[in-house]
């Protein structure tokens, strides 16, 4: 009866029916949607891939896979979850699907842009499958030249199919500032932006000004492959650590396209459900910018071995260290949120929860590798490999999954298992510290990252580490199973399941096609729990005490 | 465990490791400290503060506190302006080279070191140097970015095809060290692994003389088998028959090998000495043209040596 | 959510007001045109890097580039930024058949820009002034000549291509124009396609003296 009650309703699931009126709308709700499950197909196939990696690394010796193979899949390994799904992700899904409906816009600002851009999107990824197709790239994600420029195998159609998604998230990009630049709600001051649409902004501003530095780094490798422009190599008059530069310009800022949306999602989950006003609005907004900004003059420290002078290394640590601070900051305001609040232990805030150990130690071990002398040890060992899934998967990935959880109900009007979601959550955070916390030691004692085979010493915690990766796939499988089967046949659930103030809980859930019955007027901040306070979809008031009819929720002035 | 191994650092075995080690260590307390005041007090607070009955409360609208903000912004500030400082003053003793230094000239190529001494000495990955003396590495590459990277003397330098770099440092104690290429390269990556022998200083000096006439008293089978471990002909080739990046040895005097070309030829004294010092000439079908010449590198002796070798595998 | 009768026929839904819409589209412009930059700063810095580390060569080389045809090329490119402004001055003035005049001149300058930049290439081709490995030219004196050639096709290139690329967004609005879309109130495409132009024009500024006029 319930299912019933939900299908009549209209919504934008159901307002259109038919594959075309997937492919061809123009509705942000969808494209979110169709990102989900674009984004979601290349989690899978990195993920496998991890896992034969990790297959591989039990013992030293060739188990599954040759040399050759083994590169191949670090490579797509790396490349396949940072450029089709971790940069993408939390934008392209959740940016679309939410960052209208929380600054009460009825689309996005270029409804059509966006469209181009998820299509853009897949045309870059059939790029990278042919590739892979059609011998495959062999030369680490970051393609180092000259590595890269002599090699075989299909080098260009995967950069091609990167330069590609550059333009994806170009106009992803465009459309977010533009979108919260201009089609804010009346009353939606900046604010009273959520602090997602801050992170959201930042990360915008990111994607606009690096991606074009990658684009073009990619098709001076191309042009340096196939005439031998004398660029970066060294055999041509080209010099290989130029195009670390070029390389490192864009992928740095990369990095924080990656959290800055991630740490928006993750002060909208720890106030909602600490049901306290968010700690330092204003510096964690700010800090989002200052991350950005300073983030276009960090990249050099990914190159303190490379022989680059010591005046360059010592700015570029400087730097480094201080946009350390604006993180710290961060971590810091969220712990007083949660001082003090009225906190619910729901998945989101679990992961929420995990975001802050896991980030917490992906960031300290950060502060490791910006000290000059200590990176110098651990350069390109196991311990940047840890220290980068500490930050990209303990990190981003826990936001991307605390964002998930947290609207899922509001994507689909459905509410999954919460049994099984908390779970999940401790099968997943478990399997990662095993996974990757001993490749923290493993980094330390020296183990170099994107060996094949390795010596004897390390068996040992090599093997701890691949049981541990196979839990975390356990956890992912688990997760598949009863968020689809929350999508046909969970609990339908009401407006706002969580009791939050921002603007995609006042409209049904899933909402309707326009978003809102009527453009919402702000009057009320996103997190004024001092003041209101959410049951069972009515908003009350501490000072007025009289409920609101509920026709006029759409509104949230009184 | 070796002699000053921690949990997680190796045993410091050279003049800046105590260094670094100490930041290290100064960087993994204080962010333990600072890792348990954020994270476990926002654990306790969230425990502390739980929702009782499911009942949500109005909360505090205190969101603010210029003090406290403060606090918390300059304490991280003044920890990473130390470990700044700390850090770049050992990296500049990692960069500046004692005069004094015995000078060494590393190459790095798909996949061994080969290294060149004083006095025309030479060895492949296995670097020989004395303890207790400054130790110069000239790194260069012939193909690809290659690093040099030794874990118990804390240092690291990338070795690049068009310039050199230069890393020094001095062994504190004897011993075999690993020597590890920590910058990805290709199929044989993993297996561009050396050592760094650290010998006394007499041993030293012994070393060099008689590697100047290396091989003199072993028959020429004999020396042809330590050429084939000493550089590196291993990391690609078999000679038990297990496929690897090149064909393997074993057997493969007289065998005929089908070439890229299509045409056929036999494994004779004249092919393998073409192979050895322009392998790029005739490269049999099913492999790729990776390995680098050893022209400059072998002496005819050892060439001669080498094919001796060959033959006897072959019975 | 019904159009309602005061909602003109080019405001999309999900704007309230035209001056609204029009906004977006040029900041939207404006946030691309600096993407766009971006793209060219990589080659820039490829240019500048390079011009550093062997100043005789560039100098040695650049003397090969024929600076009657680029002068041309850059009053035929600045001549068709003036028509393409004259024409959304036409459109605000609701003289719509001079604006159609004034595209259509645009899309000419923008052909005779590209004619004049064939017999460029084509000169270039035959000498062997080619980039790269394809470099054949025996006659400059200096390091690694065929870099020059790398960056001035690479340059000269990713410009032809935007040309192309201005070519075919002017006549886009320019049949729109045609077909009346376009009025005193809404003329935004116009605007915004003038706007890359004008983008197109302002990087040749650049390379022009950076090619043609160095040493």
């Amino acid at each position: 009866m319930a299912k019933d009650q939900l299908n009549a309703q209209k919504n934008y699931l159901n307002e259109q029916k038919g594959i075309k009126s997937w492919l061809f709308t123009l509705d942000h709700k969808r494209i979110g949607i169709m990102y989900l499950f674009a984004i979601m197909f290349f989690f899978f196939i990195g993920g496998v891939m991890a896992l034969f990696i990790r297959l591989e690394l039990i013992r030293p010796e060739e188990i599954v896979v040759g040399a050759d193979t083994y590169n191949q899949l670090f490579t797509l390994h790396g490349a396949i979850m940072i450029f089709l799904f971790i940069v993408p992700g939390i934008p392209a899904i959740m940016g679309n699907f939410f960052l209208p409906l929380m600054i009460g816009a009825k689309d996005v600002a270029f409804p059509r842009l966006n469209l181009a851009s998820w299509y853009v999107y897949i045309l870059g990824s059939v790029f990278a499958i042919y590739s892979i197709m059609n011998g495959s790239v062999d030369t680490g994600w970051t393609f180092y030249t000259p590595y890269s420029s002599d090699t075989g195998g299909a080098v260009i159609s995967m950069t091609l199919g990167i330069f590609i998604l550059g333009f994806s998230s170009i106009f992803t990009g465009i459309n977010f500032i533009v979108t919260i630049h201009k089609l804010r709600a009346p009353g939606m001051t900046w604010f009273k932006l959520p602090l997602f649409a801050w992170g959201t902004y930042a990360t915008a501003i990111i994607q606009v000004l690096a991606t074009p530095v990658l684009g073009i780094t990619l098709l001076l490798l191309i042009f340096e492959r196939v005439m031998g422009i004398g660029i970066f190599d060294p055999a041509m008059g080209g010099d290989p650590v130029l195009y670390q530069h070029f390389f490192w310009f864009y992928s740095h800022p990369a990095v924080y396209i990656m959290i800055l949306p991630a740490m928006g999602i993750i002060s909208e989950v720890i106030s909602v459900f600490s049901n306290k006003k968010i700690f330092g609005y204003k510096p964690i907004a700010f800090s989002s910018l200052g991350i950005a900004l300073v983030s276009f003059l960090v990249w050099g420290h990914h190159m303190f071995t490379s022989g680059q002078s010591e005046l360059a290394a010592m700015i570029f640590s400087f730097l480094t260290f201080l946009v350390g601070i604006p993180s710290g900051i961060k971590m810091f305001n969220w712990m007083a949120t949660i001082y003090k609040g009225s906190v619910s232990f729901d998945t989101p805030m679990l992961y929420a929860l995990s975001f802050l150990f896991l980030f917490g130690i992906g960031g300290f071990t950060g502060i490791m590798l910006g000290a000059l002398s200590v990176d110098v040890h651990l350069h390109d060992t196991y311990f940047v490999v840890a220290h980068f899934h500490y930050v990209m998967m303990g990190g981003t990935v826990m936001g991307f999954l605390a964002g998930l959880h947290y609207w899922w109900p509001k994507m689909w009007g459905r509410m999954y298992s919460e049994y099984w979601a908390k779970l999940t959550v401790a099968v997943i955070f478990i399997g990662f510290n095993m996974t990757f916390f001993t490749q923290f030691i493993m980094g330390t004692k020296g183990m170099p990252r994107r060996y094949h085979s390795y010596v004897d010493q390390f068996q040992p915690l090599h093997a701890f580490s691949s049981v541990g990766s196979f839990i975390i796939g356990m956890g992912f499988f688990i997760m598949a199973a009863y968020l689809l089967h929350a999508m046909f046949r969970g609990k339908p659930v009401g407006k706002n399941p969580w009791g939050a103030l921002t603007l995609e809980w006042i409209t049904s859930s899933p909402p309707h096609h326009h978003n809102f019955e009527r453009t919402p007027l702000v009057t009320d901040g996103p997190y004024d729990y001092d003041r209101i306070m959410v049951e069972n979809d009515k908003w009350i008031y501490k000072d007025q005490p009289v409920e609101k009819p509920d026709e006029s929720q759409e509104k949230v002035e009184h | 465990m070796d002699k000053g191994e921690s949990f997680f650092l190796p045993a410091p075995s050279s003049t800046v490791a105590g260094e670094v080690d100490a930041l290290f260590n100064f960087i993994l307390i204080a962010s333990t400290v600072l890792f348990f005041i954020v994270v476990f007090g926002s654990i306790f607070f969230a425990i502390r503060y739980r929702r009782r009955n499911g009942k949500r409360q109005y909360t505090s609208e205190k969101a603010h506190n210029t003090k406290l903000e403060i606090i918390w912004t300059i304490i991280p500030t003044i920890l990473v302006v130390i470990v700044f400082f700390w850090g770049f003053s050992t990296y500049l003793k990692m960069h500046v080279v004692p005069k004094d230094a015995l000078q060494i000239k590393a190459t790095g190529q798909k996949w061994f070191w080969q290294f060149e001494y004083k006095d025309g000495a030479s060895s492949t990955n296995e670097l020989v140097v004395p303890v207790g003396k400054p130790v110069e590495i000239t790194l260069s590459s012939t193909d690809v970015i290659h690093s040099f990277y030794v874990p118990n003397f804390r240092i690291k330098m990338d070795a690049l095809p068009n310039r050199y770099t230069k890393t020094w440092f001095e062994a504190t104690q004897e011993g075999t060290f690993d020597l590890f290429c920590a910058e990805y390269c290709g199929t044989g990556h993993s297996k561009m692994i050396g050592t760094v022998k650290v010998v006394s200083e007499r041993e030293y000096d012994e070393w060099l003389e008689n590697n100047a006439i290396s091989g003199e008293g072993l028959s020429l089978v004999e020396l042809g088998e330590k050429l084939y471990t000493s550089k590196a002909c291993n990391t690609c080739h078999s000679i038990d028959g297990t496929p690897n990046t090149g064909p393997t040895f074993q057997g493969i005097f007289g065998r005929q090998e089908k070439l890229q070309d299509g045409t056929d030829i036999t494994a004779d004294e004249n092919y393998i000495r073409e192979s050895i010092l322009n392998p790029q000439a005739k490269i049999v079908s099913g492999y790729q043209p990776v390995m680098p010449t050893y022209q400059n590198i072998l002496k005819d002796r050892e060439v001669d040596a080498l094919v001796e070798y060959l033959k006897t595998l072959s019975n | 959510m019904e159009h309602t009768g005061d909602h003109p026929k080019f405001l999309a839904h999900h704007f309230s007001e035209a001056s609204q819409q029009q906004e977006s589209a040029k900041l939207g412009m404006w946030i691309f045109l600096v993407t766009e930059v971006l793209l060219f700063s990589g080659l820039f810095v490829f240019y500048a890097i390079f011009r550093a580390w062997h100043p005789d060569m560039f100098i040695n080389a650049h003397v090969h580039l024929n600076v009657y045809l680029g002068t041309l090329n850059t009053f035929v490119l600045i001549t068709s930024s003036l028509t393409v402004a004259l024409a959304i001055r036409g459109l605000q003035l609701k003289k719509n058949k001079q604006a159609i005049w004034l595209l259509i001149m645009t899309l000419i300058f923008a052909a005779i820009f590209l004619v004049v930049k064939y017999f460029e290439y084509s000169h270039k081709f035959h000498l062997g002034q080619l980039p790269g490995k394809f470099y054949s030219f025996d006659g400059i004196v200096g390091t690694n000549p065929h870099v020059f050639f790398s960056v001035y096709f690479l340059l000269t290139g990713l410009h032809g291509v935007h040309v192309i690329a201005g070519m075919i967004v002017i006549g886009y609005v320019l049949l729109r124009t045609i077909k009346g879309h376009f009025s005193a109130e809404y003329y935004t495409p116009v605007e915004n396609a003038g706007l890359y132009w004008h983008l197109v024009d302002l990087v040749w500024i650049f390379l022009f003296p950076l090619l043609y006029l160095i040493g």
